[in-house]
């Protein structure tokens, strides 16, 4: 697949010469210069903050680069010099480009965000007076042209909901489906558009990404998962540090090379292993009977779980099947009904602040953007709800309080080495991190608050391959150092079975059974699917826990 | 669901609810008959619902209640004089009225617009103010320029020393144009009643430019503008234009919607007419159970409806309640003010509540809690 179907003039579409960028004294990218050609997938990987980001926004004239004092190095299109002042011209000239964050418009339809401001209309003769605006919205053909776009990637979705009722999943598509619907996009940018995936979805997406360059598009993918990068692109660029270390043909090259070539962390973490162990006599943390949650395209039906304590408890199932909704609907961010005793107290639903004030924390599957002040330093990030809940980080005087800048700094420094937080320093503005270490600093966020309880969705989506270890060891240290019960959730059951001691599969909104984590591959496998697993098949001898199915 | 849907309908709509009762409460206390209260109604609803109407707009732009829209009224009012002191009377000097208003309320809209654009986020507090300013040059123009550098000789207007116009114009010549063009006149309650169908006529049509309106390009940009600023933006949407735009229309329908409420009067007091005109019309939108942020057409006439009854009857329902009618007087601006700042506190809050996190909210509020309890 990959590589044979490559047109004969690599370079002809699109390329990058010599391009530097620093923000104030950081320099982020240091001559890069890489090419695309026709229906060419170029991968661009590497650690976060590596300046992928920064590289693509660049290329698609984004305010936040102009406005930082611009780039040195040249792009040429076609062969042509080019040099973009806004999103607005790189559109024009055919550059369509997918950001790591959402832009939709949540009160509006699919089909409205697919087709925004690119709108058909009825023209009518008040158009020469009043000029284009005048003109009434063509529905039925707004409609159409979605629904090509959409099946041009493949996917089926209910485009006349609104994009705020729509799972995470849906919204990626309908940014793709908006770019493809520009009738003159040559070259595609996709930030890790399978970020938000699950892996069902996401290889919907290859497909359909396969589709379009064979129709002679140049894409430029990014990915952190690099098995998907093996199997889709025909070429990759690796980036260290703004440095561009490689450029090969992914037929040339594994997996193993290209994180060789990314990594260059010098305390090498390997991952620790998870010791099995037996909490069926310990107390019950969380108790969850009948749970509902109504969250759309995650509806939770009919939940029963006992958590023990100080256990790490994973949530899997396959996307759409409810695991994000029991989470979202315990912490009551989504309407839900039922019974929560959290150490034999009831727990309120729809009311987060009870929850917080219980000792529960949670970390949400849709960092972007959400969860932190973007304008404020990494450091008030970390320790921000903690001071507010619990008076961490405040000196206190006879009558007031004061931050105690100094107490947030160690804080936050701790973390920054624990989790490599790529950053100039504890003060750096969050908002000017990359997107993968936005997600770190959550992270630390919630273990700063030290919870008796912590929700973890999809902790490594959008961490680089080389952090994930860090970022999962912290995870069992918390747990075992400060006792913290952790439930995680996860659509990547490698990750949940080796970090968890016990793992429900949740299925059409029921927990389709509970399993050790060592048990057999094909037993999540089968409750994955809907099939019932023998629970003494379950259940390997010398593990203490035994499987509860169909609990 | 279905019941969570029942509880919705009735959270939208419990001001709507609230003033259903305060209305029928006044009604009862006032004594007036029912065929009074029908003339009243009908005579209401064609004097004021087309202001209501023109504040649709720059809600759907996301800009919030348009308190400018009194530079509407002012570019109705100051065009109204120059008609009335050329005596161009009757239906053609209100038309002549209206199609001079545009040019002077196009801009006032582009000004107002243009200010607002520079103040995203504080729109309702900008226009508020800026209808401060612009009522001080108002006064300016009207008592010192209008018969000095602005012709106007009619001695009826002009005050005796020769410049600035008197403080009540009589409008005796164009009282009625638009109501008394088709007049419907019924009987009910054994009481004749008269329906202006000619205004509602105007009225309805502008109810339709408004449905159509909603699905036009620059409709379907104005609701993007309003969800999303950047989004907007990026998309290649010219934000400032559209929401000058959506200001624009608002001031010219401002001004429309002065003349006809002034034709219905009869009388324009110079200094004063506009004062109201933003204020009131703002109050019975909201009391329709409109939000500052989604305004339809039915918020609109339920809430000129609801908010009239219970301002005509007010006074005369305090009067036979504490015998004195003052109260009631006060009672209904109360009610007006009340609506108006429950409304942006309301706002307020909510989008506080959804700007910043929910964690954060969350956060301070124990904090605070935990602060008083320790205190
Ligand atoms: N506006 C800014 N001001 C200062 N530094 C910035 C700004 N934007 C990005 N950076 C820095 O530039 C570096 C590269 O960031 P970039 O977003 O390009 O990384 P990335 O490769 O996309 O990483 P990820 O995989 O996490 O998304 C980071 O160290 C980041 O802190
Ligand atoms: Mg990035």
């Amino acid at each position: 697949m990959t590589g044979d179907d490559m047109t004969d003039d690599p370079g002809g579409l699109f390329r990058c010469e010599g391009i530097s960028k620093a923000f104030g004294d950081t320099r982020v990218l240091t001559d890069v210069s890489f090419s695309v050609g026709r229906g060419e997938v170029v991968a661009l990987v590497g650690e976060n903050g590596a300046g992928k980001s920064t590289l693509m926004n660049i290329c698609f004239g984004m305010p936040s680069i102009i406005e930082t004092g611009g780039y040195s190095g040249q792009l040429y299109l076609d062969g042509q010099p080019v040099r973009f002042g806004s999103p607005k011209e790189a559109l024009e000239a055919g550059i369509g480009m997918v950001h790591q964050e959402f832009s939709l418009i949540p009160g509006f339809t699919g089909t409205e965000n697919i087709l925004l401001n690119r709108e058909p209309v009825n023209r009518s003769l008040l158009e020469s007076v009043f000029g284009g605006r005048i003109n009434a919205l063509d529905r039925p053909r707004m409609e159409e042209r979605a629904g090509t776009a959409l099946s041009k990637l493949g996917v089926t979705l209910d485009q006349q909901t609104h994009v705020s009722q729509m799972p995470v999943g849906n919204k990626q598509f309908l940014e793709i489906a908006r770019e493809i619907d520009r009738s003159r996009t040559r070259l595609l940018v996709l930030d890790e558009p399978t970020a938000v995936l699950a892996e069902s979805e996401a290889s919907i997406l290859l497909e359909a990404i396969r589709k379009l360059a064979a129709d002679g598009l140049g894409i430029i993918f990014i990915s952190h998962r690099l098995r998907e990068v093996m199997e889709l692109c025909h070429k990759v660029v690796v980036l260290r540090d703004g440095h561009k270390v490689a450029e090969m043909p992914t037929r040339e090259t594994s997996v193993r090379q290209i994180a060789a070539f990314m990594v260059h962390r010098d305390k090498e973490e390997a991952e620790e292993q998870r010791v099995a162990k037996d909490f069926s006599a310990a107390p019950t943390a969380l108790s969850v009977r009948h749970l509902w949650v109504d969250m759309p395209g995650e509806r939770v039906d009919d939940v029963n779980l006992e958590i023990r304590e100080n256990e790490i408890f994973g949530l899997a199932g396959l996307a759409g099947q409810g695991k994000l909704g029991i989470p979202a609907g315990i912490m009551g961010l989504k309407p839900a009904g039922g019974e929560v005793d959290f150490y034999g107290q009831k727990l309120p639903l729809n009311d987060p602040r009870a929850c917080l004030a219980a000792g529960l924390a949670f970390v949400s599957e849709d960092r972007r953007g959400v969860g932190l002040l973007l304008a404020e330093s990494i450091q008030m990030n970390i320790g921000f709800t903690a001071m507010q809940l619990q008076k961490q980080f405040l000196k206190n005087y006879f009558l007031f309080a004061t931050v105690d800048e100094a107490a947030l700094e160690k804080n936050a420094l701790k973390y920054i080495d624990e989790l490599a937080i790529k950053c100039s320093g504890p003060l750096q503005k969050a908002g000017h991190l990359s997107g993968g270490n936005q997600q770190k600093v959550c992270l630390a966020k919630a273990f700063t608050l030290a919870p008796r309880l912590m929700f973890v969705s999809e902790p490594t989506r959008g961490i680089d391959v080389g952090a994930k270890a860090l970022v999962l060891n912290a995870l069992r240290r918390y747990n075992q150092e400060l006792g913290t019960t952790v439930v995680v959730t996860s659509s990547e059951l490698e990750e949940l079975r080796s970090v968890c001691h016990r793992i429900a599969v949740i299925n059409e909104g029921r927990v389709a059974g509970i399993l050790p984590a060592s048990a057999p591959l094909e037993h999540f496998g089968l409750l994955m699917s809907g099939e019932e697993v023998e629970p003494e098949a379950s259940a390997p001898c010398g593990e203490a826990v035994p499987a509860e199915v169909g609990a | 669901m279905g019941g969570h849907k029942l509880e919705t309908f009735l959270l939208n709509s419990i001001i709507p609810i609230i003033f259903l009762g305060l209305s029928a409460g006044a009604i009862y206390l006032s004594g007036y008959s029912a065929a009074y209260v029908v003339q009243e109604v009908f005579t209401r609803l064609g004097r004021n619902l087309f202001l209501v109407l023109a504040l649709i707009i720059p809600i759907m732009a996301g800009m919030g209640l348009n308190f400018g829209m009194v530079l509407g009224a002012m570019a109705g009012q100051i065009a109204l004089i120059m008609v009335v002191d050329w005596a161009v009377i009757g239906l053609p000097g209100l038309l002549l009225a209206s199609i001079m208003s545009v040019p002077l309320a196009i801009v006032f809209g582009i000004l107002a617009g243009m200010v607002l654009n520079r103040a995203k986020g504080s729109e309702m507090v900008t226009s508020f103010i800026l209808g401060f300013f612009a009522k001080g040059v108002y006064d300016l123009t009207v008592l010192f320029g209008m018969g000095s550098i602005i012709p106007v000789d009619n001695p009826e207007l002009v005050l005796s020393r020769g410049f600035g116009i008197r403080n009540a114009v009589s409008l005796i010549d164009t009282r009625g144009a638009l109501d008394q063009m088709i007049m419907l006149n019924i009987e009910m309650f054994g009481q004749p009643i008269q329906i202006p169908l000619g205004t509602y006529l105007v009225i309805a049509l502008f109810g339709l430019l408004i449905v159509w309106f909603r699905r036009t390009k620059l409709g379907q940009d104005m609701r993007a503008v309003s969800q999303s600023m950047p989004v907007a933006q990026a998309a290649g949407i010219n934000v400032d234009r559209t929401r000058l735009l959506a200001i624009v229309i608002s001031t010219v329908l401002g001004a429309f919607g002065q003349l006809i409420y002034l034709q219905n009067m009869g009388t324009l007091s110079t200094y004063n007419s506009h004062d109201q005109a933003a204020m009131y019309a703002i109050a019975a939108l909201l009391v329709g159970g409109a939000s500052v942020t989604r305004a339809t057409l039915v918020n609109a006439v339920v809430g000129v409806l609801l908010f009239h009854i219970l301002f005509f009857s007010a006074p005369m329902a305090g009067k036979a309640m504490l015998g004195k009618a003052e109260i009631g007087e006060y009672f209904r601006v109360f009610i007006a003010y009340g609506v108006i700042a429950a409304a942006l506190v309301l706002h307020a809050w909510r989008r506080r509540r959804s700007e910043s996190i929910a964690l954060k909210a969350a956060a301070q509020n124990l904090a605070a809690r935990q602060a008083g309890e320790s205190a």
